[in-house]
């Protein structure tokens, strides 16, 4: 690349992806890694085989079920839900009819494909990932390119490796200072959404920077740039650095060898140059975050834990805040600390990592589960959940009285059968409380690991602190 | 795809901001795998009852916005996820236009690939549209994209902007796969490139 001016993380991204310019604001870009699931393919398939085209390059495709997989009973039967099963079994029998790489059921590598991508060593620095689900910014942690597409563009990557994209507009948002003990990067991510609105970042990617960011693990780094669409954005990246390179060293795809040190020497330009321009800059500081959940029906309604829902500022704002309201059954200025809650949900692309599990349970250990509440963790893959039994978390989960299940998107979206009931109250570690999202009537209250496992325990919306 | 050039419909007010993915098509809803038949669903949990019934109080369950082709809405329509479910839905249910004060991001791509066009209006003109839309007798308008111009009947006709690439796609119906697959040479050149100085791509392929 020739451009001698400072550019951003995604300007550099894309101009390493741009396959050719095709108007003043369109491009074909290459799209290096294509995730797929059973929702948001079938018809895609479908598409190619009416035109019998091939897929261009099944190397870089993998696919897996996780939204409509149950998270009990035997992997190796089929699902009893014919709908569900039908569709997997259309993913599985697409996977092998063009000789694409399928992660069956029963594997122990299944899990949610947000998940399974970086744990595989698949999410790579400085690439293009796309995938049928608008959480794919999850992989922009590892300061790639990463966001979702619908099923028309699924096809088109499938027959053409590429996408016909419109360049976005970037967003700086830099996080200075350092997150307290005890609030998480959920809390963050929470407090972002509440700052920027839900379409704040639309036609935006965010790079999220800063000292507060640079601290943070990966898990955590995933858990802020997942819930970028939350905002608007379509994706979040963070530039990579020595924290994802300890990542990514070893992982089963990762590169090896002289590979490796060629890849570490391009990643590591993988920044935003010091003079880079950006649309918009936001500027937060993580000494101020506090434990947040949300009120409403949108993400966007974040407010302290401890806090009261607000005050509407405008009659526009009183007639959609009613809406909401009346939903969560909840009244103006109420208080959220003591709301009572039915189900707590531990799990998600959001916050279902091993270390996402470490924080709940290190809440949790020698404490039960409040009585009349329900409370389940749902490892984000087969090897998290692996990897918390040889830790011995899944003892402390059990013995407190939660459900130990398998992987799966389970309670974040309604798709399979851990779904809440009408009016149930669940506080969940995923990443969208719209009406219905949970299931059919169920009113979601969006948190971190922490303070889904205090509520757990306290039988009511709390955060960590509450136990002490 | 089928081209969108002009359209005459019914117009229904959804005076609501931010409707998400999940509003249009609840997720349980999403386990087929076809994309006929889902207009069924379309808004389900606020169109019908808990046993299915339709609802008094949902627009679409009254004429004439029964026969909507035009749906008028707020800020952030289509937020959420990248289900193509939600346009496949509207348009089986016979919305083919969606005007509204913004849209969220890849609901709005989705619409594009589906001979749906979306129009985004500033307050003034959406408060006329929407004014239009809750009279059975001004609610059917005419949306002319090759004009980029919306007529309702005894107003003033409200002019519209779209990015030229989305409207030509619209207007044309044309297949975006077959024109991607035209450059051909270019993905070549581009792959060959790309082997060398990022080798380091990992593979999917079983190891």
């Amino acid at each position: 690349m020739t451009q001698s001016h400072p550019r951003t993380l995604y300007e550099k991204i894309w101009d390493a992806h741009l396959v050719e310019a095709l108007s003043d604001t369109l491009a074909l870009i290459y799209v290096d890694l294509h995730l797929l699931n059973e929702v948001m393919s079938a018809q895609a398939f479908e598409g190619l085989r009416e035109r019998n085209r091939p897929v261009r390059r099944p190397d870089r495709t993998l696919a897996v079920s996780d939204h409509n997989v149950p998270t009990d009973g035997d992997r190796s039967q089929p699902i009893a839900d014919p709908e569900s099963r039908l569709q997997v079994e259309t993913l599985e029998r697409h996977a092998a009819e063009f000789g694409i790489p399928y992660i069956p059921l029963a594997s122990d590598d299944q899990g949610i494909v947000h998940v399974i991508g970086p744990e595989l060593g698949l999410t790579v620095p400085g690439s293009v990932i796309v995938c049928g689900d608008s959480h794919t910014s999850t992989h922009g942690a590892f300061g790639a390119l990463a966001f979702g597409i619908g099923t028309s563009e699924v096809e088109h990557v499938l027959a053409t490796q590429c996408l016909t994209q419109r360049r976005s507009k970037t967003m700086l948002v830099r996080v200075s200072g350092s997150l307290r003990e005890g609030v998480s990067a959920k809390d963050l991510i929470l407090t972002i959404i509440a700052r920027l609105g839900t379409n704040g970042a639309t036609g935006h990617v965010i790079e999220y920077a800063g000292e507060a960011i640079r601290a943070l693990d990966m898990a955590s780094r995933m858990t802020v740039c997942n819930m970028s669409i939350e905002a608007g954005a379509r994706a979040g990246l963070i530039a990579p650095d020595e924290t994802t390179f300890a990542y990514l060293a070893g992982r089963r795809h990762a590169p090896k060898g002289a590979e490796w040190e060629a890849a570490l020497a391009d990643w590591r330009m993988m920044r935003s140059d010091p003079e880079a321009e950006f649309d918009a800059v936001v500027e937060i500081d993580a000494n101020e975050v506090v434990p947040m959940t949300t009120w409403g029906t949108s993400p966007e309604t974040a407010i302290p834990l401890k806090g009261a829902i607000p005050a509407a500022v405008d009659q526009h704002e009183v007639n959609q805040s009613k809406v909401m309201l009346d939903y969560m059954g909840l009244e103006p200025g109420q208080s959220l600390s003591a709301l009572p809650i039915d189900v707590v949900f531990i799990g998600s692309c959001t916050n279902g990592r091993i270390e996402d599990l470490r924080a709940a349970a290190d809440v949790i250990a020698g404490r039960n589960v409040a009585p009349g509440v329900r409370a389940m963790v749902v490892p984000g893959s087969g090897q998290v959940k692996r990897a918390a039994e040889a830790e011995g978390l899944d003892r402390i989960f059990i013995d407190a009285g939660f459900e130990w299940r398998d992987a799966g998107c389970s309670m974040c979206l309604g798709m399979n059968p851990d779904q809440l009931g009408p009016g149930q109250r669940c506080v969940s570690t995923s990443n969208r409380n719209f009406q219905g999202r949970q299931g059919p009537g169920g009113r979601t209250h969006l948190v971190s690991p922490r303070s889904a496992a205090a509520s757990a325990i306290a039988g009511h919306l709390a955060s960590a602190e509450f136990l002490k | 795809m089928k081209a969108f050039t002009c359209l005459t419909a019914i117009a229904a007010a959804y005076p609501e901001d931010n409707v998400d993915t999940d509003k249009i098509i609840p997720a349980r809803f999403l386990k087929t795998i076809s994309k006929a038949g889902l207009g069924a669903a379309l808004f389900n949990d606020v169109r019908r009852t808990a046993s299915g019934e339709l609802r008094d109080d949902f627009v679409l369950n009254h004429s004439p916005w029964d026969r909507a082709g035009i749906l008028v809405t707020g800020t952030n329509f289509g937020c959420g996820s990248s289900r193509e479910h939600a346009p496949w839905a509207l348009a089986d249910f016979g919305i083919h236009c969606i005007i509204a004060a913004s849209f969220a991001d890849i609901f709005y791509n989705n619409c594009l690939k589906n001979g749906i066009l979306p129009v985004t209006l500033d307050a003034r003109d959406l408060s006329s549209v929407f004014e239009a839309a809750r009279t059975p007798a001004t609610a059917s308008i005419t949306v002319d994209l090759s004009q980029r111009r919306i007529t309702i009947a005894g107003a003033v006709p409200i002019s519209f902007e779209i990015d030229a690439d989305a409207a030509a796609m619209l207007l044309e119906g044309q297949d975006e796969v077959t024109q991607s697959l035209l450059h051909e040479d270019a993905i070549r050149a581009f792959e060959k490139k790309s082997d060398l100085i990022m080798a380091w791509q990992p593979s999917t392929l079983p190891r």
